[in-house]
């Protein structure tokens, strides 16, 4: 993918509270402005984190520091957690061009398991991603983490898809060294693999 | 990792706004901080808390916002420079002392005392959405509103000296946008902390009695600050010399206008008035302004309370134009409930200007209301997996049936205000403030003499009847009120980030520290106490069930420690949980997953049988309990 030109560039992470898109944003924000970026985060905190949807918002800016919240519709870059976030984003920041990044792993809602709503149909849901975005890609990344035995680190793998579409002003290193600053060295460890598993799976083709 | 406070001066780091609050306080030499945890306002002191032990200052949770207060006005008092952090529902609290603190100041030899109050526009977290700013202009204290992480420090650091100067606390107002959220932050210096406390005994008691001679000298006080905050960097102007229309803005406000005005090319026609210093209102750079131009839109979060101001003023002005048009909340022009947006002030803008303001082409604003109509489906908040409130609650409601006299319970503020989401057991019927539940409950509880024949269960968490339930509990025993108070002890104040109380064992620094226990306090004061485990089910709702049936005020504490704070600790899975696929009844029974509503107990689409997520399943093991054919089972792990 190419880089975003933007001013400033609007990139939008979601999920569900508890899937850790905090730390993502986080790490995003520090490693840009290492790099010179003024970069604004605005995202949801408190009560959301007990199972809410949940939101980040990263604009940024080569300029000013920009508000933390993205005007309505004006999203470069969606990356979600959780495929119906994925869909509760597009409503608000979508438009023809974005594009989005999502981990197809459905976390059914409290009212879907109490049958008072319904979670839609996976395919129906895919179908609308791929149609509300200008590119859309997917990966179950919670398999993925699950699969490298442990699901907390699926934020991180998507961290390395994002990484891996080269759309934001970041490279690998510069994320590896985020992460080697910020964790102890094995818990460095289990995140630099999750890392190169999203940027592996997005260079074989989700 | 390192602290906040051993960072380079000089530097550039990505700081939330509680963030950069804490580190102006520290860059002004701040010694002495207290407060209550509150979102959006918990990180402020957890910041300072975290570098303490190599900056020296002392910082402490308090039992509630007004003892915050208090302590830190006594710091004050002696001389120290100290900062008090809340939330706005905490700052109610406090206000009872910081009314009276408004007219007495702070002593002969006063030090300074900043206090930060953190709304919460749009309620993300809070029963209300209350701005704060009112009552800066009721208690006479001067107030300030940063629009960035980068201005709220400085604006931190410049309170503590407007403080010391003036003699009085200075309000630092934040809000969501900016306390949670992240900007660049450019570091200052940390000065060493010299000053000694010191109480000057031959001066008058610090107090507002005489009420009018204080009064005046509150305003007199007030009078003599607003000339420099007419002349503050925090205001700023920018925009042509006679604008078509001029924005007033604050707060985060600011940067929504600046935004707003460049997406649609305005720059030539608008002008933007940022007002930093909001009270005492800088009435003649504002009167400047209002002349140069015949219309004006408010931008402001939540209530018009500049707007308001900008009225009054234009009111007194008379180089102001007779024609003057002062848009904003009371117009409609900008929403008056919830928080800002971007969109919000390009819409407001666009609207004044006639110009087209729309979002999305026509065609694709069609495909999104198709895909929300059809798919787009509502995630409420939830208890975590293991939440020891999911039992908790399970065993109040069995109680309530068993009893049979149509009991219900009254709730309070904590992660088990969840149970009035659909995700909770939705049983709490009524729900306010701190404490609030045991006050309520004690009026019930004298009802019997009017034909009341329900009985009622207040229901609150530690941190909560340390904070504010222990006067409502004292009443009902005083006043022979037939209730019971179901204490949810999880050794935490979960909802806002697991911060210590009386009741934990270590302090905010991690030190031991005095153990207060809830069981004592309540049979000093002559309650019937029973404790019990809520993941014991049946064992906590018979013990319940018993109290209920017992006349006078009585307790049940409810002791499990928070989920997230045992796996945080403790890293383990207690047991191994499975579904026998053949003994689920699936959809013709489905009680696990419509009743107990655990996130991590969903159901197979396919076959309607439940399943254990796996990756959410934390391993507590309740679930067996409540399965009616018990097809949940569950082996302790090695």
């Amino acid at each position: 993918m190419t880089r975003i030109n933007g001013e400033p560039i609007n990139l939008v992470i979601s999920g569900v509270g508890g899937q850790g898109n905090i730390l993502l944003s986080r790490l995003i924000g520090r490693s840009l402005l290492k790099k010179g970026y003024l970069v604004s985060i605005g995202e949801t905190l408190g009560v959301a984190q007990r199972g809410g949807a949940v939101m980040s918002n990263i604009r940024i800016s080569e300029k000013m520091p920009f508000g933390p919240l993205t005007p309505e519709g004006k999203a470069h870059l969606i990356v979600s957690l959780e495929p119906l976030e994925t869909l509760r984003m597009l409503s608000r920041y979508g438009n023809p061009e974005v594009t989005t990044l999502t981990n197809f792993r459905p976390t059914l809602t409290v009212d879907v398991l109490t049958r008072k709503d319904k979670y839609p149909d996976y395919a129906a849901l895919k179908q609308a991603i791929d149609t509300l975005s200008g590119t859309a890609f997917f990966l179950d990344a919670t398999a993925m983490a699950l699969k490298l035995g442990n699901p907390i680190i699926t934020n991180v793998i998507m961290m390395g898809a994002l990484i891996g579409l080269d759309m934001i002003p970041l490279t690998r290193e510069d994320i590896e060294a985020e992460i080697k600053a910020s964790f102890s060295a094995d818990r460095a460890e289990l995140n630099l693999t999750a890392l190169a598993h999203g940027i592996d799976a997005i260079a074989a083709g989700t | 990792m390192s602290t906040i406070a051993g960072t380079t001066t000089g530097t550039r780091e990505m700081m939330m706004g509680n963030e950069a609050i804490a580190r102006g306080a520290l860059e002004a030499g701040v010694q002495f901080v207290t407060g209550y945890p509150g979102t959006p306002s918990s990180e402020i002191v957890e910041t300072v808390a975290r570098s303490a032990r190599e900056t020296g200052v002392y910082v402490e949770w308090s039992i509630n916002e007004k003892v915050a207060a208090e302590v830190a006005a006594a710091a004050s008092f002696a001389g120290l420079r100290t900062l008090t952090a809340m939330k706005t529902a905490g700052f109610n609290v406090a206000l009872d002392f910081l009314a009276h603190l408004g007219y007495s100041g702070l002593g002969k030899h006063g030090g300074s005392m900043v206090v930060v109050v953190c709304d919460d526009p749009e309620g993300h977290s809070s029963g209300d959405e209350a701005d704060s700013r009112w009552f800066a202009q009721t208690e006479g204290a001067p107030l300030l509103e940063p629009d960035s992480p980068q201005e709220a420090k400085e604006m931190t650091t410049w309170a503590f000296e407007l403080s010391e100067q003036f003699n009085c606390y200075v309000m630092v107002r934040s809000y969501t946008r900016l306390s949670l959220a992240s900007g660049p932050v450019t570091l200052g210096r940390i000065p060493e902390i010299g000053k000694k406390a010191q109480f000057d005994t031959s001066q008058e008691t610090i107090s507002p009695y005489m009420p009018k001679p204080s009064h005046v000298r509150q305003h007199q006080r007030l009078a003599s600050i607003r000339p420099l905050f007419e002349r503050s960097r925090f205001n700023w102007y920018q925009g042509p010399e006679k604008p078509e229309l001029l924005i007033i803005c604050s707060g985060i406000g600011t940067r929504y206008s600046l935004e707003a005005v460049g997406a649609l090319g305005l720059e030539k026609s608008v002008g933007i008035l940022k007002l930093g210093t909001l009270w005492p209102f800088p009435t003649k750079l504002v009167a400047e302004h209002l002349a140069r131009t015949r219309r004006v839109l408010m931008v402001e979060e939540v209530d018009p309370f500049l707007e308001s101001h900008a009225k009054i003023l234009a009111f007194d002005s008379p180089a102001v134009s007779k024609d003057l048009k002062i848009y904003g909340k009371d117009s409609g022009h900008i929403p008056a409930e919830g928080e800002l947006n971007p969109s919000i002030v390009m819409k407001g803008l666009a609207e004044l200007f006639g110009l087209d303001y729309t979002i999305r082409e026509a065609d694709y604003e069609r495909k999104i209301s198709t895909a929300v109509d059809k798919l787009l489906i509502n995630r409420g908040v939830a208890w975590c997996p293991g939440c020891p409130h999911r039992a908790s609650f399970w065993a109040v409601k069995q109680a309530i049936r068993k009893d049979g006299r149509d009991g219900f319970p009254t709730g309070d503020i904590g992660c088990y205000t969840l149970d009035v989401y659909p995700s909770g057991s939705q049983q709490i019927k009524a729900l306010h403030a701190m404490g609030s539940g045991v006050g309520l409950a004690s009026g019930f509880g004298k009802l019997a003499q009017f034909g009341l024949e329900q009985p009622v269960v207040a229901i609150c968490g530690d941190s909560t009847f340390f904070h504010a339930s222990i006067p409502g509990l004292i009443n009902a025993v005083r006043n022979r009120a037939n209730m019971v108070l179901v204490l949810l002890d999880n050794s935490a104040t979960a909802m806002t980030g697991f911060q210590p109380h009386p009741g934990t064992e270590t302090d905010i620094l991690g030190e031991a520290a005095p153990v207060i226990s809830t069981e004592a306090i309540c049979r000093s004061i002559g309650c019937h106490v029973e404790v019990s485990d809520p993941f014991d089910i049946k064992g906590t709702t018979a013990k319940l069930l018993r109290l209920m049936k017992e006349d006078g005020t009585k307790v049940m504490i409810m002791r499990r420690i928070c989920e997230l704070v045992r796996m945080k600790e403790e890293r383990t899975f207690p047991f191994k949980v499975w579904i026998d696929a053949e003994k689920c009844r699936g959809e013709k029974c489905s009680f696990c997953t419509r009743f107990f509503k655990c996130p991590a107990l969903p159901w197979d689409r396919e076959t309607g049988k439940a399943v254990i997520d796996e990756a959410t399943c934390v391993g507590c093991g309740v679930c067996v309990e409540i399965c009616p054919p018990g097809a949940i089972f569950r082996e302790v792990t090695a």
